[in-house]
């Protein structure tokens, strides 16, 4: 009964997620997942940017540490020439994407253990520097070739594979909020000192928070190499990072129905403002900027947007009594 | 001498050689109630930052029930124990009460995250208990009404209320409070005096008090500790501490110039 | 021998752009406790402002002294006055809110003008600007010339010339910094806005100040590399911009000297080490030392430690 209600957002989602897969023409495909694998970046930075109030600039590195280890085991294993390829492909890219979450993860475990002792603008910057030392190391590894990377990847990502994901990212997050470690994690968002004393093992738990976020990071890579085709390490320097934060920023810090909203905000205004790719960067940055000054808590705060509804009900109810 | 639950001994803090605590012993022993006074900067905070593992004292030893804590961090210091306030209030502000009492539980056996994600029978156990705790614990300190509030919104005196209630949560055997009554009236301070006895009893809790005014703490105390200047001065019962003319030249004799 | 004392020289050089544009992040740091993201950029905008003061003064065809004189003096004047504007409606109207509500605004700043000048050119204005993405190559303001050589490695003019003008200015704002009116107020800013603001000091003129100086400064800096390495494009502030970052922490944030001496050290470590070991590593090298500041010494080589008050 238990494993049912554990399971019960991917059984239900699995059959919506083959219609979708069976109706959207490729043009829309192309778009959904770039939303789908954004959604999963975003909503795993915002564990650590929201939840956690830590400032992370490193997502990409661990999306690239996650796509490279996908594509490397998905080529390793090549095509099957007795099992069928349905069975064959699905599950070495269901290895391979387990593995490349499991090596972002211990990525993110190698960074964040020295690095979460500092706080704000150090570990923004830290956390850059950890992201650019990554994409360097790739380049200078011909064995991952390089800095023109790993081509030749397989198709194995449909949107069936991407839709599990942005579910897998949002039921993290979601059940972790809802529980005594995401509560731990708000603590220390609000007062670290304080969450120290009442108990909550902050470094433990900033540690945490990174390493779940970066082995999400590195499903959204894994994901996203097997659908270009290719990886490079020019796809993850830290303007990638950037664009995430961009997100997790507008949708508001520790909201994950705001970081899923942004994500799928940007994500489609930009693809249907293809042609324009140079402007792209521009409005992310005046975006910021903007919002910044204007409202700084993102579009949501800390809430979700079902809050909202609540409220406006609420507000609603009390002006007609 | 095993019956005492908090004991600190000689334990000395220094900053750039500036003692701010000289040799500073205690014992406390189940359910006491002991007031540490002495006026403003006498070291008083300094020394719960030493007591709760916020700083690591530069010599002299902890010790909570038989075990030595100092050189713990202060989370770890709280799991064995010893929970504490602040004097300047640091609540979760934008959480709600009843969370803001929740994570304080979570220093009781929280179980692994894994179970947490694909919500076994035991992460619904914990949580089910954490929250008939921290209920339990508001109705004791008269925010059972407040729960859905966020931290932030509560006036002043029940923010102050929140955080007893607060550490409480951790189920200490010591609850240090740092100048509880600062900013209260004084029917406010009255009442939260008795609260503070009450909750002695009820808890079955060492009670450490901060307070700079001697005369809150009278009522209430078993002993009194004095510090000044990060020595301790005096210690004993109330009415013996409050004749002790070394505690009137520097405590009382500078209040009644004043 | 010879090789090693190319890698001094080269690492010198180097050394003494980080050293001037990290004073730029460590002065506005010592005042705001920010990390200004857009300094590197700023230094870039430096090198355009004085690309096109070049052309606009015919520098290509009739090089002399007075045009160098004002090509260095505009470009200065010009990131100062960015830099003065950047702080006004980027910075101060959040100097209130939390801290990384204005570090998100610094990289929103710094994106903009990365990709605002790889832009294609507006119509109707006498320059070419925005610039665009492909590289433009500065005029040479004066012919490069071998002074003298040691061992096998040539000395030219320009060496001299850059380490002299970076030593100038270095010794300026010490100057500016311990000598001047401006230069207390800015310490006693940096020690306690709020306090320094009762002791009657103009504290939002003080950090104005501040970012016109650093401006200036990283537009000199961004003017020393283009007449050495004249390939210039909009990109081209964000790797020296993070490096010299690296060499303020290193030296300790909000220490003056200690920026100099940060730059100098980082600009020779990472000529050496790209220089005898790990060449194609030359950009991670900086980070590994950041990281390893930071664990190691927080406060950096100078800085003052700090300790939050429970």
């Amino acid at each position: 009964m238990r494993a049912w209600k554990s399971l019960l957002p991917f059984v239900l989602g699995l059959p919506v997620l083959w219609l979708i897969q069976l109706w959207a023409p490729p043009q829309i495909a192309i778009i959904l997942v770039n939303i789908g694998v954004n959604v999963i970046l975003a909503v795993s930075l915002n564990m650590v940017n929201g939840f956690t109030g830590q400032f992370s600039l490193g997502h990409a590195g661990f999306m690239a540490v996650g796509a490279y280890t996908a594509a490397k085991i998905t080529l390793a294993f090549g095509e099957s020439a007795s099992v069928s390829p349905l069975v064959w492909n699905n599950g070495v890219f269901f290895i391979a994407l387990l593995a490349g979450m499991g090596m972002a993860a211990f990525m993110g475990l190698l960074v964040g253990i020295p690095s979460l002792r500092l706080r704000g603008d150090y570990l923004a910057i830290v956390t850059l520097g950890f992201n650019e030392i990554i994409r360097v190391l790739i380049e200078n590894m011909s064995w991952l070739g390089g800095a023109t990377g790993i081509s030749g990847v397989p198709p194995y990502t449909s949107l069936i594979w991407v839709g599990l994901g942005v579910l897998a990212a949002i039921v993290t997050a979601r059940r972790l909020l809802l529980s005594t470690h995401g509560r731990a994690l708000l603590a220390i968002r609000e007062d670290e000192v304080a969450a120290e004393a009442m108990g909550v093992d902050t470094t433990g738990y900033k540690v945490r928070a990174f390493v779940l976020s970066a082995a999400f990071a590195g499903l959204g890579g894994g994901l996203l190499g097997h659908y270009i085709l290719l990886v490079t390490p020019k796809s993850f320097t830290y303007v990638k990072s950037i664009e995430v934060v961009v997100m997790v920023v507008l949708g508001g810090m520790g909201s994950i129905s705001g970081a899923v909203f942004a994500a799928v905000l940007l994500t489609s205004s930009l693809e249907l403002l293809r042609g324009v790719d140079q402007y792209r960067m521009v409005i992310y940055s005046l975006l910021l900027v903007v919002l910044m000054l204007s409202r700084p808590t993102g579009l949501f705060g800390h809430r979700e947007v079902w809050d909202f509804a609540k409220s406006w009900r609420r507000k609603r109810a009390e002006a007609l009594s | 001498m095993n019956d005492e639950i908090l004991r600190a001994e000689s334990v000395t803090m220094e900053f750039g050689g500036l003692k701010a605590l000289d040799a500073f012993n205690l014992a406390l022993k189940p359910g006491e109630l002991v007031g540490l006074i002495g006026p403003n900067g006498a070291g008083k905070t300094t020394a719960f930052n030493a007591l709760s593992g916020v700083y690591a004292p530069t010599s002299g030893r902890v010790l909570l029930g038989a075990e030595l804590v100092n050189g713990l961090k202060p989370h770890q210091v709280c799991r064995k124990g010893l929970a504490r306030t602040f004097q300047n209030i640091r609540l979760f502000k934008a959480l709600t009460v009843l969370d803001n009492v929740r994570v304080a539980c979570h220093a009781h056996g929280h179980g692994p995250l894994w179970q947490s994600l694909a919500l076994t029978a035991g992460h619904a156990g914990r949580e089910q208990a954490m929250e008939e705790r921290a209920l339990e614990l508001l109705e004791f300190m008269g925010l059972e009404s407040r729960g859905d509030e966020l931290a932030k919104n509560l006036p002043y005196g029940l923010q102050r209320r929140l955080e007893i209630a607060r550490a409480l949560a951790t189920g200490p055997k010591v609850l240090c409070l740092d100048e509880p009554a600062a900013g209260m009236n004084a029917t406010e301070t009255t009442k939260l005096m008795t609260l503070i006895h009450d909750i002695r009893d009820k808890f079955k809790v060492a009670v450490l008090l901060i307070e700079h005014d001697m005369k809150l703490v009278m009522g209430i105390s078993e002993r009194l500790i004095v510090l000044d200047h990060g020595v301790t001065i005096a210690s004993g019962p109330p009415e013996k501490v409050r004749r002790d003319p070394k505690v009137i030249e520097a405590y009382l004799g500078v209040q009644e110039a004043a | 021998m010879s090789e090693f004392l190319q890698h001094v020289v080269n690492g010198l050089s180097v050394g003494t752009i980080y050293a001037l544009i990290a004073l730029g992040y460590t002065m506005v740091y010592g005042v705001l406790r920010l990390i200004n993201f857009a300094h590197g950029d700023v230094y870039m905008v430096g090198a355009f402002a004085a690309f096109y003061l070049a052309h606009a003064l015919g520098v290509a065809e009739n090089p002399t002294l007075g045009k160098t004189v004002v090509v260095f003096a505009g470009s200065m004047g010009i990131c100062a006055a960015l830099g003065y504007v950047i702080e006004r409606l980027a910075y101060r109207p959040l100097r209130e809110r939390p801290r990384l509500t204005s570090l998100i605004t610094a990289i929103g700043i710094s994106f903009l003008l990365e990709y605002g000048f790889q832009l294609p050119h507006w119509n109707g204005l006498p320059i070419e600007f925005p610039p665009g993405p492909t590289p433009r190559f500065f005029p040479e303001l004066f012919q490069r010339v071998v002074w003298f050589e040691v061992g096998e490695v040539a000395i030219s003019n320009y060496d001299v010339i850059s380490l002299a003008v970076a030593i100038g200015l270095m010794l300026g704002l010490q100057f500016i910094v311990y000598r001047t009116k401006f230069g207390t107020a800015m310490r006693a800013v940096s020690f306690d806005p709020s306090i320094a603001g009762l002791m009657g000091i103009p504290v939002d003129r003080v950090i104005s100040g501040t970012f016109a100086l650093g401006s200036a400064l990283a537009a000199a800096a961004a003017l020393l590399v283009a007449i050495s390495r004249p390939r210039i494009d909009p990109m081209m502030g964000m790797m020296p911009g993070l490096k010299a970052f690296v060499a303020a922490v290193f030296g300790g944030i909000g220490n003056v000297p200690g920026a100099m001496i940060g730059g100098l050290i980082l600009g020779l470590s990472e000529e050496f080490v790209a220089g005898y070991a790990f060449s194609s590593y030359r950009d991670a090298i900086a980070f590994a030392i950041l990281i390893i500041v930071l664990l190691v010494k927080p406060e950096g080589l100078f800085g003052r430690r700090t300790a939050e008050k429970v």
